[in-house]
């Protein structure tokens, strides 16, 4: 067996064998972590074709950013294990039963792509073109040929940001004291302290020395 | 056979940079203490060895020796595993680091990327450990890493932009090579790029957790952050994983803003030096401000950091970005 072969085969089985334990473990913080090595096997699996900058791309967004934020949830979850347990026999038909559906309708969409000879290039993808580097064909794919499209869908997470941003912006309390940077940075030595020399035995007079 | 001798050739390559990296580790550390204590009118280490020099070797023995401890109520598999994934991360991301042209073991065409995305993935070293101790205030510190880390990633990941604009290129050794002029040390990006040079070093110091930005360890709040429930070689993974990040980041700011391996005067006798006496020279300068910013800049409040990172800089970060893009575009410099 040929070295990018042997390779294939580890990522794949690491990549299935990970996603089962993802809903399988129950505690899941378990689950996100095997969610990233799922994640970093798929770019494994994406360097092996080639595409090293999706592998990359793929790692700093979702390992490095969203994962992060899985982790972050998962993490502050107070799970009781117990309850978990006696409700899984209630929701199992419900489960088993979707999950049947989905599993018909994928076996349904990928082999009627595959019955269907008509159309060659929608099977293989478009080809790989060999005298550019990665970057530089995906940005001409994103940026010449399909800018509009790539610009909607730009506008389109920014308007599901602001979304977010207005659900969580809730009038501001005015009985809280916020430090207003601008005002801090603007004040200067001469105005925050005053040096005086305190006589011995009288001290200095009250509130002074002090603003 | 051949590609059987390829593979020895690498795995040869990747001990001798592993080797020499944890002897620099050892004393970069040990420069660490002494500038720290010079600023403070100390001695710092100066017991073992001559000048204190065997310091991090004696330190080396003392935590290897002794016995971990591993909390009862910890989830042991995710505690061992955390000082492992931050600690060979961080020396993963060596391998695409061109110490000198073509020194690279494995030169990537997207070697930023993977950078980037190794150090990235450091945070999860931080977190794991931070929610395996089961503790309070590692678990507080993980929180705080988490935010922490993402958000001056956002910034690091647009200053690399505007230098990758520039460049022309994904690959750091091309990336150096771009920088290569008559002009010397004036051609290289830190002088056209310098508000994002200043951008780049600090957000550095907040990814690798450094003082003023190391909230996540803050000794004064957290106790030690998400290493307090860690003793003997576990801490000790975490602390050459902590160093190996910051020497990383030392070299990508060489290599980004500062030449890399090129001299910084390109006249005959300076450029017999050998490029990889440049690229070290450098990278301990970089460190040595690492180490002075360490000395003399207090703490930073947690608000104050958020505020840094996503009022200032990524506004600023961004901008740049356009401007750069706009520059190069109208002027015709850009590449290809």
């Amino acid at each position: 067996m040929s070295l990018p072969a042997l390779f294939f085969y580890l990522f794949a089985s690491v990549t299935v064998a990970s996603g089962l334990m993802v809903i399988s473990s129950k505690n899941p913080v378990h689950s996100v972590l095997f969610l990233i090595l799922a994640f970093v096997n798929a770019a494994g699996l994406f360097v092996l074709m080639g595409a090293e900058f999706l592998a990359m791309i793929l790692v700093v967004v979702y390992v490095g950013a969203v994962a992060v934020l899985f982790m972050f949830v998962t993490m502050m979850l107070d799970v009781d294990f117990a309850e978990l347990r006696s409700g899984v026999l209630q929701y199992l038909p419900v489960g088993v039963l979707i999950g049947l559906i989905m599993l018909a309708e994928l076996v349904l969409v990928v082999g009627g792509w595959g019955a269907s000879g008509a159309l060659p290039t929608t099977r293989g993808g478009s080809p790989i073109p060999t005298d550019m580097t990665n970057a530089e064909a995906l940005g001409r794919v994103l940026y010449t040929d399909y800018l509009l499209l790539f610009q909607t869908a730009g506008l389109v997470l920014l308007t599901a940001m602001i979304g977010a941003i207005v659900l969580t912006l809730r009038d501001r309390r005015t009985d809280v004291k916020r430090q207003d940077v601008t005002l801090q940075n603007a004040r200067k030595p001469s105005e925050a302290i005053e040096i005086v020399t305190a006589p011995t035995g009288q001290g200095i007079a009250e509130g002074r020395g002090v603003r | 056979m051949e590609a059987f001798l390829h593979v020895l050739l690498i795995i040869v390559q990747s001990v001798a940079l592993l080797v020499a990296l944890l002897v620099f580790i050892a004393y970069i550390l040990l420069a660490d203490r002494k500038v720290w204590a010079a600023v403070q009118l100390r001695r710092g280490p100066n017991v073992v060895g001559p000048f204190g020099l065997l310091q991090s070797f004696a330190d080396l023995l003392k935590f290897v020796l002794k016995e971990p401890v591993i909390p009862a109520s910890s989830n042991k598999g995710i505690f061992l595993l955390a000082p492992l994934v931050s600690c060979f991360l961080a020396l993963g991301a060596w391998a695409v680091i061109p110490l000198a042209d073509g020194w690279a073991i494995a030169d990537l065409n997207v070697g930023v990327l993977y950078i980037f995305a190794i150090s990235s993935l450091g945070v999860y070293g931080v977190i794991m450990a931070g929610w395996s101790s089961n503790s309070k205030y590692p678990f507080l510190s993980a929180l705080r890493a988490a935010a922490q880390m993402v958000s001056y990633e956002v910034s690091i990941g647009f200053v690399i932009i505007t230098v990758l604009l520039c460049a022309g290129s994904l690959n750091l050794s091309d990336i150096v090579r771009a920088q290569d002029s008559a002009a010397g040390l004036f051609g290289w990006y830190w002088l056209p790029l310098f508000p994002m040079f200043v951008i780049f070093f600090i957000s550095a110091l907040a990814e690798t957790n450094r003082p003023p930005f190391d909230l996540v360890e803050a000794e004064s709040e957290l106790v030690a952050g998400f290493m307090t429930e860690y003793g003997s070689t576990p801490y000790l993974l975490f602390m050459l994983g902590e160093y190996v990040a910051i020497l990383t980041m030392c070299s990508l700011t060489t290599i980004l803003f500062l030449g890399g391996w090129l001299s910084p005067i390109p006249f005959v006798p300076f450029t017999w030096v050998p490029g990889v006496f440049w690229f070290v020279g450098k990278m301990t300068a970089v460190f040595f401000m690492f180490a002075m910013v360490k000395a003399f800049v207090p703490r930073y409040r947690y608000d104050q950091l958020m505020r840094l990172g996503w009022k200032v800089f990524l506004p600023i970060s961004l901008f740049m970005v356009v401007a750069v893009a706009g520059v190069l575009q109208f002027t015709g410099w850009a590449h290809g």
